[in-house]
């Protein structure tokens, strides 16, 4: 039908010659098989990385976050590894507040088939950041900026980093970390009157208003905002 | 990327010419014979005419952005230079909530996330949750999962399939799409009462075997749908009005569609063969035979033609599935986890202790942590959950595809058309329920 193929087809699993995969049976919940990549980090990055575990089948790698991105991009353009694939962008913080918070990455290789966990833990009283994957994996935007909506971690390196899923204004902190009350941190009155309040005109942010033929339309005080550098519509 | 050229042989009802003799659509070209189409793609941004960007904002509601997503769209003319996408209008932190339910009280939870492949999120979440519990599921169990994601995936398709055609002017595939999803519907009344939100898993099993002639009238489903299906296919595919509002719209080549983290048929569609079935397979799905389609050059046109072929091998995994339902029970024999049936409760100690257990305290599994992914209509589909040993979740991480699949809507629209927003952001299959979550 299509009688132009501009492509060349990439086929997952192309580099993992005679290896069917099939579905995991009875995996142990720890103490596995260890990924190969594991050692090939070690051999690589020695002191980097500073802990492996194998949980239900799965490598988790923990590495210094000083060296995050070398690593990534090592796992990224390794021809024996090439984990081109970022999976997801995530943390974890645990009830016990003594532990440390957990960022993760989950990252596929799709030519050898193969899943890796990496993670950066922040200990208690650092400051919330770790280096930004973004460079090598453009899925990391948005992931990215989500991990930093809901728990408060910098990507540092992120081009555009703030809120996505709550809007820009929401002062009420980081709804997944484990201090946020579920029912959020404001009582429903205080909820309900910044809702009220809120500027209609901040539909657009500041950013977006800056548009060419919309920034005359607008009223002076937010031109005078804009030009100061003002990045959100408040 | 190179401009592609590609030739479609299209159908059409009339000549495509005008009185005048002009073609009635400006990118389609008959030649002598009159159903060979060659449509290039849409020009690049063209050269900047005397006039300021305009602003336009698209959504959050408007019918064409499926869902409440919000597009501010930067113009020059009628070409988009920056599209900046705004989510977040349905969040109601699932995540969240979930580090607040035991883990069966979760899976009504992923019913409401992406609604359209309820059925496949509850099975996703079940295959997590097992893995975290250290339990294998029943062998019966794991053949009616196939089958309930394979219906949820058709189920899926379909609406998408409607919807786009909506938003690309055609109406009637709409309704022979969405006579057939209330088929499908239908089966999973029957099977547990709900039609959308379904809740038909539980942590080692199902809610319910299947009822008696249940599998008689999915047979009847299998030997039907393949109808409409080309019916279908035959309406659209050669349509010269959708071929040539899809055609070299949003291309993402394989190495960009791979380093954007398109799943799915969006990545399927950029040539890229990975499939989650079929690459890190789960429900034994490596036994089944069935074949993962890819596309040619990864625009609309290729993501819909591989969207219609999964439905078709979906078709064939459900007659394997059919073929090969065993006997014998849905849940384990671990009352630990599985509840013991409701007379048993009233009637022996032992059950009635498992009753209470669960129900007040509910089954712990270790402290751990993984993280399984399912091939879902929209792409990789993964639960990641962490336990610290009580009944409760830490953390449940949803990995959404459509989320990051709608991330690469600035790439794909840029240079194209306002028109060809419509087109391309109805091509990823957004559920904005999932995106939110």
């Amino acid at each position: 039908m299509n009688s132009s193929a501009p492509f060349t087809p990439v086929i997952a699993g192309s580099a993992a010659a005679g290896s069917a995969p099939a579905t995991p049976k009875n995996v142990s919940h720890r103490g596995g098989p260890e990924s190969p990549t594991a050692g090939a980090l070690r051999e690589r990055f020695g002191a980097a990385v500073k802990r492996v575990d194998v949980v239900w089948g799965e490598t988790t790698i923990v590495v210094d976050s000083r060296r995050l991105s070398e690593v990534v991009s090592w796992l990224h353009d390794e021809p024996a590894q090439r984990y081109d694939f970022l999976v997801d962008v995530t943390a974890v913080e645990f009830r016990d507040a003594e532990l440390p918070i957990e960022v993760v990455w989950h990252v596929r290789s799709l030519p050898f088939r193969r899943f890796l966990r990496l993670k950066v833990l922040i200990e208690k009283g650092q400051k919330l950041e770790v280096p930004s994957v973004w460079a090598t994996y453009k899925s990391a935007d948005w992931l990215e900026r989500e991990c930093y909506d809901m728990f408060g971690i910098t990507f540092a390196g992120h081009p555009d980093l703030r809120r996505i899923l709550m809007w820009e204004q929401y002062r009420e902190g980081y709804p997944l970390r484990k201090d946020f009350p579920l029912r959020g941190r404001f009582s429903r009155s205080e909820q309900l009157r910044q809702a009220l309040s809120a500027n209609p005109e901040a539909r657009y942010s500041m950013d977006e208003l800056s548009i060419a033929q919309a920034f005359e339309d607008l009223p002076d005080e937010m031109r005078r905002r804009l030009s100061e550098g003002e990045k959100t519509g408040e | 990327m190179a401009t592609t050229k590609r030739t479609v042989d299209v159908q059409l009802s009339t000549s495509g010419l005008d009185a005048q003799g002009r073609p009635q659509r400006v990118p389609l070209v008959t030649d002598e014979s009159g159903n060979v189409m060659t449509l290039d793609t849409p020009p690049g941004i063209e050269p900047e005419l005397a006039g300021d960007h305009m602003l336009i904002n698209l959504g959050p509601q408007h019918p064409a952005t499926h869902g409440v997503l919000r597009l501010v769209l930067e113009l020059d003319g009628e070409t988009v230079v920056r599209c900046i996408p705004h989510v977040g209008y349905l969040h109601c932190g699932f995540e969240k909530i979930g580090e607040y339910r035991q883990y069966n009280q979760i899976i009504p939870w992923t019913d409401r996330e992406d609604y359209l492949n309820s059925p496949g999120n509850n099975v996703a979440f079940a295959l997590g949750a097992e893995r975290l519990f250290g339990i294998e599921i029943t062998a019966r169990c794991t053949v009616l999962r196939v089958m309930t994601c394979e219906l949820s995936r058709i189920m899926s398709h379909l609406v998408w399939l409607g919807t786009t055609c909506i938003d690309m002017g055609a109406f009637t595939p709409f309704l022979w799409a969405f006579y057939q999803r209330e088929a499908i519907y239908k089966l999973l009344e029957d099977w547990v009462g709900a039609r959308l939100t379904t809740t038909i898993t539980r942590v080692g099993g199902m809610a319910a075997d299947v009822p008696d002639g249940w599998v008689d009238q999915l047979k009847h489903f299998v030997r039907t749908f393949p109808k409409t299906l080309s019916e279908i296919d035959q309406v659209v595919t050669r349509n010269a009005i959708w071929v040539g509002r899809t055609i070299g719209l949003g291309v993402m080549s394989p190495d960009e569609a791979i380093n954007y983290g398109l799943s799915g048929p969006m990545l399927r569609a950029s040539g890229v063969a990975y499939d989650v079935r079929r690459d890190f397979p789960y429900l034994d799905y490596e036994t089944y035979d069935f074949d993962v389609p890819i596309g040619t050059s990864g625009d609309v046109y290729d993501r819909y033609l591989v969207r219609m072929e999964e439905m078709r091998q979906s078709i064939r995994i459900l007659e394997q599935a059919i073929a090969r339902l065993p006997d014998g029970p849905v849940n384990i024999d671990d009352h630990r986890v599985v509840l013991p049936p409701k007379s048993k409760a009233t009637s022996d100690m032992e059950s009635m202790i498992h009753h209470f257990k669960q129900v007040m305290e509910g089954p712990r599994p270790p402290v751990g942590e993984c993280y399984v992914a399912v091939e879902s209509p929209k792409g990789e589909k993964g639960y990641y959950m962490v336990s610290d040993g009580t009944s409760k979740p830490v953390r449940w991480r949803i990995r959404p595809p459509s989320f990051v699949n709608l991330s690469a809507i600035p790439k794909m629209v840029e240079g194209h058309l306002l028109s060809d927003v419509i087109a391309i952001n109805a091509s990823i299959d957004i559920v904005m329920g999932e995106i939110d979550r």
